[in-house]
């Protein structure tokens, strides 16, 4: 049983002007049985994708599940593409959206076990919606008596996991700035080489230095390739990973409400049965049954309450597991393959220098 | 036979003591082989006895080395001690560990460029035979060649505004022998160039240097999954291949560094030299021609007529001198600059290549227990 997305930017700016938006392709192959064919093709704008978030989080993370956040709507990244701006940076923004989106997309695909509609979704609001469950989240402040030290330990995992990322995320930020400057470097002194390789007046010489020039130009593209694949795989990693840790989070704030709504039945039922045991000394039989009745209905409640709070903490638990065991094997595969391409780079090199030495050692 | 080489130099708080060695079978010298310590100070004395040498002035003198410089190393050892509570005990071992070898680099460069300086004099037909040459390698006591004082730094800057000032009006002179001509605007192109390319090849290796970053990143990561047991023995195969690619970048930067940086500072001081060496001829030329034509003026006015023309006997001699060796010094630094940038570009390609074949097979072997143990 498996269900794979791919997103390809299909229709850029539709629409003109302001009104315009971008239009993303969203191939899938499934074999859940659900679904009409095992390949379809839809269309999407990423509004819906925001929508499709709010719909899975209603429905599911009140019971403990983790839905995976899709990345914030940039008004300003939008507006730059908008205004049709020849910008690298807006053509990065585009890439980085879209990458953001599938990878969305395949979260989904891997988190959310449980069948997902794929109709068209509602449109406004939310980013409100978004704020506002983010909001709830850091309200957060009840103090639970936690019974399942298991739950206590993993939350302190969650917290220390998610400061270590931040820090990451700063130090890769500033990787791939130093690549890009290297990548820059190279660049200048490329050109410089290829001066020094016209002035020279030994022919064989200045041949090699025009060819060491064209080995550095080279090798500064490999830097660019380089510092994009560090951007990529690492930065985006740890973004995401960083926004699924929130949402961890949430899932156990989650159980936390559902803990205080038991206490609070708890609570509730005491206070019945304090009017109660009042309504017998003041001798009022009359309104006797009425606290009786109450107290029943709080007496059910506390049950109920109690059940969805053992029934969350166990999904909670199974989630997290999963959860620990999704990250291991996505680690592993991002960073293999960015082995892959540091070795594909290495073996670049060696073909120019390789190409280049015959060059040095005809210099005569 | 007259080999001179550093056998050996200590590092003090602020100089640098450098043991020069000569073995020789020349008849000036005392004994054989002998050394004598030696600081940056009397290597500039000799180098500016021979600038200063009327008769050398045909031959292009070796430039100077340059002062060494640990302020920038220092500084940064410095503060690492400074900051040593604010990281962990791994953290700053590594960071010591990389800037005593910076340190040390740093050191064994500017040992290797003394060391050029008196090769490149020991190998020159004429220099070789000076007597402040002599007494430089076999004097074993303190040449007291003290530091030059505020007085004589401010007259030596002034010399040489004058001599650029200068050196623009020689230049203007058109050269009627064309070797020369040739020469002087291949050498102010030339010079120009290796300066630029200098500049930037200092620049391309010092960021080269700052992406070993990756290493403490990757350190960072390491702790972040410590607890989880399912990827340890992962992150530690990969920190142990990040540990020594990053040994191996580290190489990198210091092969291109020796290899093309310096080639080119080396260069960039000998392209100078070698201007210097057409200044002077330019020089001779001018007084040469101004003796010409205070001769004319002495036969027209039939006064002084003798000592006019020794002085432009004199003066053409001098001219002639110069432009003789100069032409041979010329040509000799051509085939001197042919054959060093010939051997240290091949040297460089074939580092290049070590490494990079190095960290293929680290990365490949490193993958291939990655793939296959999942």
């Amino acid at each position: 049983m498996f269900c794979s997305c791919e997103l390809i930017l299909f229709l850029l700016l539709t629409g003109d002007g302001m009104n315009a938006y971008m239009a993303y392709k969203v191939s899938t192959q499934t074999s859940l049985t659900m679904f009409r064919s095992k390949t379809f093709t839809v269309r999407r704008r990423f509004s819906d994708f925001l929508g499709l978030y709010e719909k899975l989080s209603e429905k599911h993370s009140q019971n403990g599940y983790i839905v995976p956040p899709p990345p914030e709507k940039s008004i300003l990244g939008m507006t730059k593409v908008k205004v049709g701006k020849e910008d690298p940076s807006s053509a990065e923004f585009v890439e980085r959206r879209r990458a953001a989106l599938e990878s969305f997309a395949a979260c989904i695909d891997n988190y959310l076990p449980r069948a997902v509609s794929t109709q068209a979704l509602s449109g406004a609001g939310f980013l409100k919606m978004l704020n506002k469950a983010t909001d709830a989240v850091s309200k957060m402040t009840i103090k639970m008596n936690e019974q399942d030290v298991w739950f206590d330990e993993k939350i302190q995992d969650v917290e220390n996991e998610e400061q270590h990322m931040r820090k990451l995320h700063v130090m890769v930020e500033s990787l791939v700035n130093h690549r890009k400057e290297l990548s820059g470097n190279t660049a200048v002194f490329a050109k410089s080489v290829a001066m020094l390789g016209s002035s020279e007046d030994n022919t064989a010489l200045s041949r090699a230095l025009s060819q060491l020039a064209e080995v550095e130009d080279r090798i500064e593209q490999l830097h660019q390739e380089q510092a994009s694949n560090d951007f990529f795989t690492f930065s985006e990693l740890l973004a995401d990973y960083i926004r699924l840790l929130g949402a961890v989070k949430g899932c156990f704030d989650q159980r936390m409400k559902a803990w205080q709504r038991w206490q609070d039945a708890e609570n509730m039922l005491q206070k019945k049965r304090e009017a109660e045991a009042k309504l017998l000394w003041a001798n009022k039989p009359d309104k006797l049954q009425q606290a009786k009745d109450e107290i029943a209905e709080w007496e059910a409640k506390v049950t109920q309450y109690e059940r969805e709070f053992e029934r969350i903490s166990a999904t909670v638990r199974k989630e997290v597991i999963r959860f620990d065991k999704e990250k291991a094997r996505d680690f592993k595969r991002q960073i293999v393959k960015y082995l892959e391409s540091l070795l594909n780079s290495q073996q670049q090199l060696i073909k120019y220098w390789e190409a280049f030495l015959p060059e040095a050692k005809a210099i005569a | 036979i007259l080999i001179v080489d550093i056998s050996d130099a200590l590092s003090e708080r602020d100089k640098v003591k450098f043991t020069v060695h000569t073995k020789s079978t020349l008849p000036n010298f005392k004994q054989n082989e002998f050394s004598v310590v030696r600081q940056h100070e009397e290597f500039i004395w000799l180098h500016d006895s021979f600038v200063e040498n009327e008769e050398y002035a045909g031959y292009i003198i070796p430039p100077a080395p340059p002062k060494p410089d640990f302020d920038a190393s220092r500084e940064k050892l410095q503060k690492l001690g400074e900051g040593e509570g604010s990281m962990t005990k791994e953290e700053f071992t590594k960071m010591k560990q990389e800037l005593e070898a910076e340190y040390l680099a740093i050191f064994k460069k500017t040992v290797a460029m003394h060391e050029v300086f008196l090769c490149r004099v020991a190998a020159h037909p004429v220099l070789r035979k000076d007597l402040n040459f002599h007494v430089f390698l076999e004097y074993n006591q303190d040449l007291s060649v003290r530091g030059k004082n505020k007085k004589e730094k401010l007259e030596d800057f002034f010399k040489n505004v004058v001599k650029s000032a200068d050196g623009v009006l020689v230049a203007g002179v058109k050269d009627v022998d064309d070797f020369f001509e040739h020469e002087k605007t291949f050498l102010l192109e030339y010079h120009n160039r290796v300066k630029d390319s200098s500049a930037k090849s200092d620049r391309m290796i010092r960021s080269h240097k700052s992406t070993f970053l990756f290493f403490f990143i990757w350190c960072e990561w390491s702790k972040v999954f410590l607890f989880c047991s399912l990827i340890n023995r992962f992150f530690l195969k990969v920190s142990e291949l990040f540990e020594k690619t990053r040994k191996i970048e580290a190489r990198v930067a210091a092969d291109e560094d020796l290899k093309l940086a310096d080639l080119l500072k080396y260069y960039l001081r000998e392209s100078q030299a070698a201007k210097d060496l057409l200044y002077r001829r330019g020089r001779a030329l001018v007084d040469y021609e101004n003796a010409n034509k205070a001769l004319d003026k002495a036969r027209a006015k039939n006064k002084d007529v003798l000592q006019a023309e020794t002085t432009q006997q004199v003066c053409c001699q001098k001219f002639e001198k110069i432009s003789e060796s100069a032409k041979q010094e010329l040509i000799d630094f051509k085939t001197r600059r042919v054959a060093a940038f010939r051997k240290n570009l091949v040297e460089l390609a074939e580092l290049e290549l070590k490494h990079a074949k190095g960290n293929l097979q680290l990365l490949q072997s490193c993958l291939g227990v990655l793939k296959g143990d999942t």
